[in-house]
């Protein structure tokens, strides 16, 4: 009988592992860390366990229940396959940080209180990290530090709740918070910006374009899925979720029509299914629990597959703008299939695993009788399809041939591609294993003649909407350009900040120091009483004060240990003697 | 087998300390593994000695079957074991970094410094487990001996160091077999259990107090607590490195475990409060030890001398612990907290000054420059082991200085409070001296005068001094969450003092 650990520790531990290997020991190590983090699974109980006292408070390594399990299993598999993805990599770097980034989803994923909860998070956000800087540019150097920034901001602001919550209400369990008082708000915003929730999603958009090839195949999957776990988990129900769910659905789309880096819409498109996510927390349901389950699960495959398909192209011919590409399924058509497979379920076209997932939140939204939000849901499933679904298949594969003639990535990715492809597949035709371990019991039935053909409607008005505006040429040309998020309202005033501090805030010391060096100056060299006080004051401090110890060294020199001293020493031992005698025998107390 | 573990954990070493010489005639390399074979079991035994005392309580052990106050009874409770342990893996470390340095300090003498220190190591241990007076004496005896040719066999003025330590010592020891000789002519037992059943009547005697005043001199003198210090210094600086390394640590260590081990096992807390005032004596000279030890460092020159007197210090610290015992809530906890850190930091500190001995063949302070940029991972270990002795949260030595001044509050001594920030502050000028002769001057002469270019030490010494460095750091950590203090409390009570960790 195998004893299960913790399958956080597995990776964590594992990943310090790496720098030690060498070539195919590697490629072998690197497989089995994820492939013995799922037997680990299998073999863990559902229940609480692992508790570890600490600084008087327990914490909980191991909180198994259907709801992590759903997690915990999508974020091993996708931990395989990226790592098989990413086994060309000779970077040791990146792969200790993709293992500890996965570890610290996965801690996240089963810890059972809020302080290793804090612990495995910012883990999370310090490993994702190292992925962004790995790509060593100037532009990611950059990214990296903006991301590190708004981590550690949401980092701050759920320690600050954690504390305050720890003292409000005595307990650090991690469970049901709900909206209250200060602390939870604070808990929340923490939670909201590893979610995207609007305003706090520009990070992403920033940060994942910038990520190397096989670094944003991790993070597309494991930040964002993760926090979706720990809203499910503590604030399911709230309200605001459900419109700042409809809001995030629906908004990228327009940025996601207007980027060019093919990755940028993909990250767009993340955000904008994050949102399906976020608004089902906000339901609350059994059935909408059970759809952001079933979504993320599916959404983590298939995103994973589209990033790793446009990175392939990235990796194979070092462009990844829409303006630079196109044309590349004659030289890459493996490559361009599993794109279209990726892009067809983010699409939930009916037969791949969007289809069986979205309807479930859908619905629930529906059951509730939500219609604006509803129809925001649809806009934006329509949305989706129209930028994600042919946009990044359309202009990288198809469209204006660039001329580019670029081989078929190396067999790993292709291996990996696969292997995402296959799941998409067999969870869109057979979504009978992904509904058995979900959190509650499903009674869902996704392929009725409503769904599909409500579905068929929407994608295939979305693409006559695309083909007449690409016809017709009033499609928005592609252009390099920046794009105006709301992280401009924090750009700008920090650049300014920065320039305030370099320049009149710097002049007015430098001008402060000089007056005051200038006036002691004067003092020094003019007045005959000014030079003598300063020589007293040297005095005192310098002479006088230093020797006081002195002063008592040379008291007690006769109790140093010199050679020629024994005669001393045996003096006062027998004095120290005749004292404490005196002392003992005549003490009366 | 676990019944005779007291005696496998004693005997162990001393057997091998007498076929360490012998195999020695036949081929030299058996030597050091013998010796690291011998002080393992005596890890391993004391450590599952520990585990049984806190399963089962005490465990006793006859000597050759005869029963205690006739024979000589091995006693195992919470203290000694955990001084059993903490003794024995202090010995492995030193022997583990000490093969270097032997090597390099005592060509052509090592077969013979291995079985003096194994033979120390058996005294040591003796002293821990016995729990008779006068087989204390006789391990007291087998250690100093070894003390006093492990000190001898160093170069320079080590025979005349020896020498007083022989004289000093041999004092030492006298006084305190005068006082084992008070106490046996008055109650006609050397069993300690026996003896605090037969004192209690004998309260008011004269001869009693007197014994007392003998045994409480003679363990002074071998402690080195302040006025009664005087042999200290020049031996640890004379001695080997090897050697400063242990008897710093597990031997200062073992005989101030003896001097708790009979106030309050042997004369007991009840006597003491009732007839003596020897808690308010051990406090004022604990606090004019830990002055004047900081003091004395800070005109120091040479390293290890500074640490000798650092060390007297210490010892103040841990003395004053015992003072403060009886009157505070806390019990012996911060002395026990002391035995533990001030020798995990002291051995860490006494192994960089052997390294820098072993590589460089500096001793003097002020020729220290630019060392840590020829020894970075050395300077380190250093660096971390200073920061624990000033009292940096969360180290090992700040939990002491803490719990302390906790302590010294509660009983509403201020001016011990006083004290113990005083002499913090004289630690950090004598070990800011050395930190900034090291980092921060600017190495302009010495890259001439050591002509052979310095490096790092050998895996073998660095190891054991960067374990015990970051150890400094982590044995803080343990004593804030509160693992021992089962262990703690348990020793607390054994000694009727309150016990709050």
């Amino acid at each position: 009988m195998i004893k299960p650990v913790p399958p956080a520790f597995i990776f964590m531990a594992g990943a310090l592992l790496v720098p030690l290997l060498k070539g195919r020991l590697k490629a072998v190590y690197l497989i089995a860390l994820p492939v013995l983090a799922f037997v680990d699974l299998l073999a863990m109980d559902n229940g609480t366990y692992w508790i570890v006292r600490f600084l008087n408070q327990d914490l909980i390594f191991g909180r198994v229940d259907r709801l992590s399990m759903v997690f915990g299993y999508v974020f091993v598999l996708i931990t395989f396959i990226g790592v098989i993805y990413a086994l060309h990599v000779k970077d040791d770097g990146q792969h200790v940080a993709a293992l500890l980034y996965a570890g610290g989803a996965l801690g996240v994923t089963f810890v059972g209180d809020l302080i290793s909860l804090y612990f495995f998070w910012e883990a999370m956000a310090l490993a994702s990290v190292f992925l962004i800087l790995a790509r060593k540019t100037e532009d990611s150097n950059r990214a990296a530090l903006r991301y590190f920034l708004w981590h550690f901001f949401g980092g701050l602001c759920l320690l600050a709740g954690i504390v305050l919550y720890a003292l409000e209400r005595d307990t650090i369990a991690f469970a049901y918070i709900g909206l209250s008082d200060p602390s939870t708000y604070l808990i929340f915003i923490g939670f909201c910006l590893n979610a995207v929730v609007f305003p706090l999603h520009v990070w992403l958009s920033d940060a994942y374009p910038r990520a190397t090839v096989t670094g944003a195949v991790f993070m597309s999957a494991l930040t964002t899925k993760s926090a979706v776990y720990i809203l499910a988990r503590t604030f399911p129900g709230t309200p605001f979720l459900i419109w700042a769910g409809a809001l995030m659905t629906c908004f990228p789309i327009f940025y996601a029509v207007i980027a060019n880096d093919m990755r940028r819409v993909l990250s767009y498109s993340l955000i904008n299914q994050v949102g399906f996510m976020v608004c089902g927390i906000g339901i609350g349901t059994q059935l909408a629990i059970n759809g952001v389950a079933a979504h993320a699960f599916c959404h983590i495959i298939y995103k994973a597959l589209l990033f790793m398909s446009t990175g392939a192209v990235l990796h194979m011919t070092g462009k990844v703008r829409g303006t630079d590409l196109g044309g590349l399924y004659k030289t890459m058509p493996y490559t361009a299939v599993c794109c279209m497979i990726g892009a067809a379920s983010i699409s939930a076209f009916p037969l791949f695993s969007g289809f069986i997932s979205k309807s479930m939140t859908v619905t629930a939204v529906a059951e509730e009788h939500f219609t604006i939000v509803w129809f925001m849901l649809l806009f934006a499933s329509a949305g989706v399809f129209h930028h994600a679904g042919i946009k990044v298949p359309y202009f990288i594969f198809f469209g204006h041939d660039s001329g580019i003639r670029a081989k078929e990535p190396p067999v790993n990715m292709r291996i990996a591609m696969g292997m995402a492809a296959f799941i998409c597949l067999f969870l869109g035709v057979y979504p009978d294993p992904l509904y058995r371990i979900l959190p509650y019991p499903v009674d869902f039935v996704p392929y009725t003649a409503f769904h599909v053909l409500g579905m068929l409607e929407l994608l295939m008005f979305g693409a006559l909407a695309f083909t007449l505006l690409v016809l017709s040429g009033y499609y928005p040309a592609e252009m390099r350009a920046v794009n105006l998020d709301t992280d401009w309202f924090l750009r700008l005033p920090g650049r300014q900040f920065i320039l305030f501090c370099q320049k009149p805030l710097q002049r007015f010391f430098e001008s402060m120091n000089r007056i005051l060096l200038g006036v002691v100056g004067t003092l020094k060299t003019w007045p005959r009483w000014a030079v003598g006080t300063e020589e007293k004051n040297d005095y005192l401090f310098h002479k006088k004060l230093t020797a006081f110890p002195e002063f008592i060294y040379a008291r007690a020199r006769y109790l140093k240990t010199e050679i020629k001293q024994l005669s001393f020493n045996l003096t006062y031992i027998l004095l120290f003697f005749v004292v404490l005698l005196w002392i003992m025998l005549y003490w009366t107390g | 087998m676990s019944l005779q573990l007291p005696v496998i954990v004693v005997i162990t070493p001393l057997v091998i300390s007498f076929l360490v010489f012998l195999s020695s005639w036949w081929t030299k390399r058996s030597v050091f593994p013998l010796v690291l074979a011998a002080l393992t079991v005596s890890l391993v035994a004391a450590s599952v000695l520990l585990k049984a005392v806190m399963a089962q309580g005490t465990i006793q052990y006859w000597l050759g079957g005869w029963p205690p106050p006739w024979g000589i009874e091995y006693r195992v409770d919470h203290f000694n074991a955990f001084m059993l342990i903490l003794v024995a893996a202090l010995a492995l470390l030193a022997a583990i970094y000490g093969r270097g340095s032997v090597e390099a300090e005592l060509p052509g003498r090592v077969e013979l410094f291995w079985s003096l220190y194994l033979l120390l190591i058996t005294g040591l241990l003796g002293i821990i487990v016995t729990g008779d007076m006068f087989n204390l004496f006789v391990l007291l005896e087998v250690v100093s001996l070894a003390g006093y040719a492990l000190i001898a066999i160093g170069r320079g003025n080590a025979t005349l160091a020896s020498f007083r330590y022989l004289i000093l010592g041999t004092i030492g020891a006298c006084f305190y077999l005068i006082g084992v000789g008070y106490l046996y002519i008055m109650t006609g037992s050397l069993n300690m259990e026996d003896l605090r059943v037969l004192l209690p009547p004998l309260y008011g005697s004269t001869a009693i107090r007197a014994a007392f005043v003998f045994i409480l001199i003679g363990f002074g003198i071998k402690i080195a607590l302040f006025p009664l210090h005087a042999w200290q210094p020049d031996a640890y600086t004379h001695a080997p490195s090897a050697v400063s390394v242990i008897i710093s640590t597990a031997m200062a260590k073992t005989l101030i475990y003896a001097l708790i081990r009979i106030v309050f096992s042997v004369f007991t807390l009840d006597f003491i409060t009732a007839n003596l005032p020897v808690f308010d004596i051990l406090r004022a000279m604990a606090a004019i030890a830990i002055v004047a030890g900081s003091l004395f460092a800070i005109y120091q020159n040479n390293f290890k001398r500074m640490l000798a007197y650092s060390s007297v210090a210490n010892v103040g610290y841990i003395v004053l612990a015992i003072g403060l015992a009886p009157l505070t809530p806390f019990g012996l906890t911060p002395g026990l907290m002391h035995i533990l850190n001030h020798a995990v930091i002291k051995m860490c500190m006494f192994m960089v000054a052997g390294a820098f001995i072993y590589k460089a063949g500096l001793v003097d302070i002020r020729q220290f420059e630019g060392l840590s940029r020829k020894m970075p991972y050395t300077s380190f270990g250093l660096i971390l082991a200073i920061l624990s002795m000033i009292g940096m949260p969360p180290s090992a030595g700040f939990v002491t200085k803490w719990y302390l001044i906790l302590a010294a509050l509660d009983a509403q001594k201020y001016l011990l409070v006083g004290v113990i920030f005083f002499s913090t502050l004289l630690m950090i000028i004598y070990f800011w001296r050395v930190v900034e002769i090291m980092y921060i001057r600017v190495d302009t002469q010495s890259s001439e005068s050591l002509a052979p270019p310095v490096d790092e030490v050998p895996p073998s010494m660095l190891m054991p001094i960067l374990a015990t460095g970051v150890l400094t750091v982590v044995i803080g950590i343990i004593w804030i969450t509160g693992v021992f203090d089962p262990l703690v409390s348990a020793i607390n009570t054994s000694f009727g003092l309150e016990a709050r960790p």
